[in-house]
């Protein structure tokens, strides 16, 4: 088992949260694990990425080679595209479909979900809403961990412990409000697919 | 012993632990400065006592650790490339003087400048220093290259360099610890005048620097970290420097068909280098940062009788770091790629934040500056370097931590006047206050504004040496108590603040205003420690 996974967005918007929740899991299950993150100045409301590599066998490079990645997992819809070199041919995106409009350049809504609606596989969802709707508003990049959950190559137990090992110091409350993040991300992720 | 997750910075802190550290000085840099902030948050540290607040500069936290070192006590000194320009006096002479208790200076190097103003490497430093280097393939390494680089520092009695680039510093992966060493004890230098770096001292102690070269090659060549693995195909060699083995590997998942030559220990190990070109056709060597091995193995002639590939013939691009896709073209590998990027993505360059105190400063200004004109603003390293960027379009400068006050001050001598320096509270009093007394020597017509946030904004809030202390500072160096001033940048106070800056823009002489207010990030931060 191999599965290499871009997670894209903007500085801030949490996706380390969502790394850091997948590799707990994939600890839970023995796995290698390499996790490549952006610190410092691009953290200041610009795009960030991380490559997150999980493997059976010890992984060689921090960084997925270009047309590798089983997966891009985006909190925020144009930042999706940023990275679609990585992905590999029958590779899945998963996008929440709210914009984070920082920039005066942004492009339509609309180009940007017909270029996600040409590839194969992907999966677009309001995130903001979805967490709001199960009374987790903060929770949005955890629902969005649900609902790519099926492409990560790990059972829905040790992403559920990953999920509470994150949220452990903040108390039950949050651990809770970001179990039902994660459900709702998975009820959604199979009716979300972009015909 | 333990199986940690750590990011490459944090496998070397959690090393610099476990090999028994007295103390980590450091000024925070991008990307050195998680080293630094893992010691302070470690509750082990705290309770031994291990030194880890921050320094005032790269050169104050160089010479102190060398400090601690010449007590006997081991120690680890980190900063980021550019940083080491600042720390190169105390680091070039510190190989001179030799060390006591272990030091390892660690470099943290940027190449493709992800957050930094080049990509200088930091191998280039040690070489010139006569020092040696470790440069970790993976976090382990990292890990374990503080126990055998605090080992060769005590056995030599020299510092090591440990060079690291942003992608193994900002990258995860599991590390097996290992039993923890104590402290060591007090102890003076057996020879009292070994630090007294007087010519006839120095000629002394630079002579044995030369003579224990041969001993350090010997290190290198039998040292376990520069492991050279046999291929079938001998019509290429590969010189792989540290994490650019990683990459070579990636591309052959079952095994290398070439003779591979991996160095994460300098000198670089010459005997096998000469043995792998003496049995292969042709060598690619691949380094993350400048070609300090591919050159020397050209030399200057150029003559060889084998072709080298590498950085200088285009096989790999002459600048950036490098990826698995560039070590697949070096290497003649076809690769892959998704779906191009459309061409309508903009780009998302980072900004201020919303409610940034650097965004009503820089408004304040933009608007005193109107009657003189713009292309007087000379700025510094922090996040307000964003001024340079739309809708601001501020400032004129950005080179190096203190530059905004000298450069003013030439650009007054020179008759650009008003000069105007933008810098931040910790930059200020990184380099900013040397520079600030040679224009109140001269009572210089500039305006230096001090954007005091009150901390280390850009690479996370770290503590600011002089918080509190910016206007007693200030008024020491020679700072005319009349042309000190105090605004705080906030929308309601616009016109007030764009009169106070238009007064001193109008003083033909030395002024320093302090413009003051919290860092959204650190401010966030504080409400919500305080509520909760």
């Amino acid at each position: 088992m191999k599965t290499d996974i871009i997670l894209a967005g903007v500085g801030g918007q949490g996706i380390l949260t969502i790394a850091a929740a997948i590799g707990f899991a994939s600890l839970y299950e023995n796995k290698f694990v390499k996790q490549s993150e952006v610190h410092g100045m691009s953290q200041r409301g610009g795009a960030v990425q991380s490559h997150l590599r999980i493997s059976d066998n010890p992984i060689a490079s921090d960084l997925i080679p270009l047309g590798n990645a089983d997966l891009i997992l985006s909190v925020e819809p144009m930042e999706a595209l940023r990275y679609l070199p990585y992905l590999a041919k029958q590779g899945w995106v998963v996008t929440n479909s709210v914009p984070f409009e920082n920039i005066t350049d942004y492009p339509s809504i609309s180009r940007i979900k017909d270029e996600l609606r040409a590839l194969p596989n992907s999966v677009w969802l309001n995130a903001d809403q979805l967490a709001q709707d199960c009374q987790s508003p903060k929770s949005s990049n955890i629902v969005m961990l649900g609902a790519a959950s099926e492409h990560l190559g790990l059972s829905m137990d040790s992403l559920r412990a990953g999920v509470e090992q994150v949220f452990s110091r903040k108390g039950k409350d949050v651990v809770d409000a970001n179990f039902r993040a994660f459900e709702t991300g998975r009820k959604f992720t199979s009716k979300l697919q972009i015909n | 012993m333990q199986q940690l997750v750590l990011l490459g910075a944090e496998a070397i802190a959690q090393g610099a632990l476990d090999a028994g550290i007295s103390g980590v000085y450091a000024y925070p840099g991008t990307p050195s400065t998680e080293i630094t902030e893992y010691i302070q948050k470690n509750r082990l540290a705290r309770e031994k006592g291990i030194h880890s607040q921050w320094s005032a500069n790269e050169k104050t936290a160089m010479e102190s650790a060398l400090g601690m070192s010449y007590a006997g006590k081991r120690a680890i000194v980190c900063m980021k490339h550019v940083g080491l320009n600042v720390a190169a006096d105390g680091f070039i002479n510190a190989a001179i003087t030799g060390s006591g208790g272990g030091l390892i200076v660690a470099v943290a190097d940027d190449p493709s400048m992800h957050s930094s103003q080049n990509e200088q490497d930091s191998r280039f430093y040690a070489d010139f220093a006569l020092l040696p280097v470790f440069e970790p393939t993976t976090q382990q390494e990292a890990y374990d290259m503080v126990f055998a680089g605090f080992e060769l520092s005590e056995k030599y009695g020299l510092p090591v360099m440990m060079r690291i680039t942003t992608r193994l510093s900002h990258s995860r992966a599991s590390v097996k610890t290992r039993e923890v060493l104590n402290q060591n004890q007090l102890k003076l230098p057996e020879d009292p005048r070994q630090f007294v770096l007087l010519p006839s001292i120095a000629r002394k102690r630079y002579k044995r620097l030369l003579e224990l070269q041969a001993a350090l090659l010997k290190e290198s060549e039998n040292s376990g970290f520069n492991p050279d693995q046999p291929g079938n195909d001998h019509s290429l060699g590969i010189i792989a420097c540290g994490i650019a083995f990683n990459y070579v590997q990636e591309n052959y998942p079952s095994g290398i068909p070439y003779p591979v030559l991996k160095i994460s220990q300098y000198p670089a190990p010459i005997e096998k280098v000469r043995k792998l070109t003496e049995t292969c056709k042709s060598i690619l060597v691949l380094e993350e940062g400048y070609p300090l091995l591919e050159n020397g193995l050209r030399g200057l002639l150029n003559n060889n009788p084998i072709p080298i590939h590498g950085r200088l013939d285009g096989s790999v691009p002459r600048d950036g770091e490098l990826t698995p896709d560039i070590v697949a073209n070096a290497l003649g590998i076809e690769t892959k790629s998704g779906p191009a990027i459309p061409e309508f993505l903009a780009n998302r360059p980072p900004s201020m934040c919303k409610g940034c105190s650097h965004i009503d400063t820089y408004y304040a200004l933009i608007d005193a500056l109107k009657p003189f004109g713009s292309g007087r603003t000379f700025s510094d390293i922090g996040c307000y370097a964003l001024g340079a960027l739309p809708p601001f379009e501020a400032i004129n400068s950005c080179v190096d931590m203190g530059a905004s006050i000298t450069m003013a001050k030439g650009a007054a001598d020179a008759g650009l006047i008003p000069a105007i320096a933008v810098i931040g509270d910790s930059t200020f009093t990184h380099s900013g206050m040397t520079g600030l007394l040679d224009a109140v020597n001269e009572n210089s017509p500039i305006t230096v504004i001090i954007s005091d946030n009150e901390t280390t904004g850009m690479t996370g809030g770290q503590t600011s040496a002089a918080y509190g202390r910016l206007e007693s500072i200030c008024l020491g160096i020679g700072v005319p108590a009349n042309h000190l001033r105090l605004i705080i940048p906030l929308r309601k106070n616009h016109e007030a603040n764009v009169a106070i800056i238009s007064e001193e823009l109008n003083h033909h002489g030395v002024s320093v205003i302090i413009s003051r207010r919290e860092c959204i990030q650190t401010a966030v931060k504080h409400k919500k420690v305080h509520n909760s």
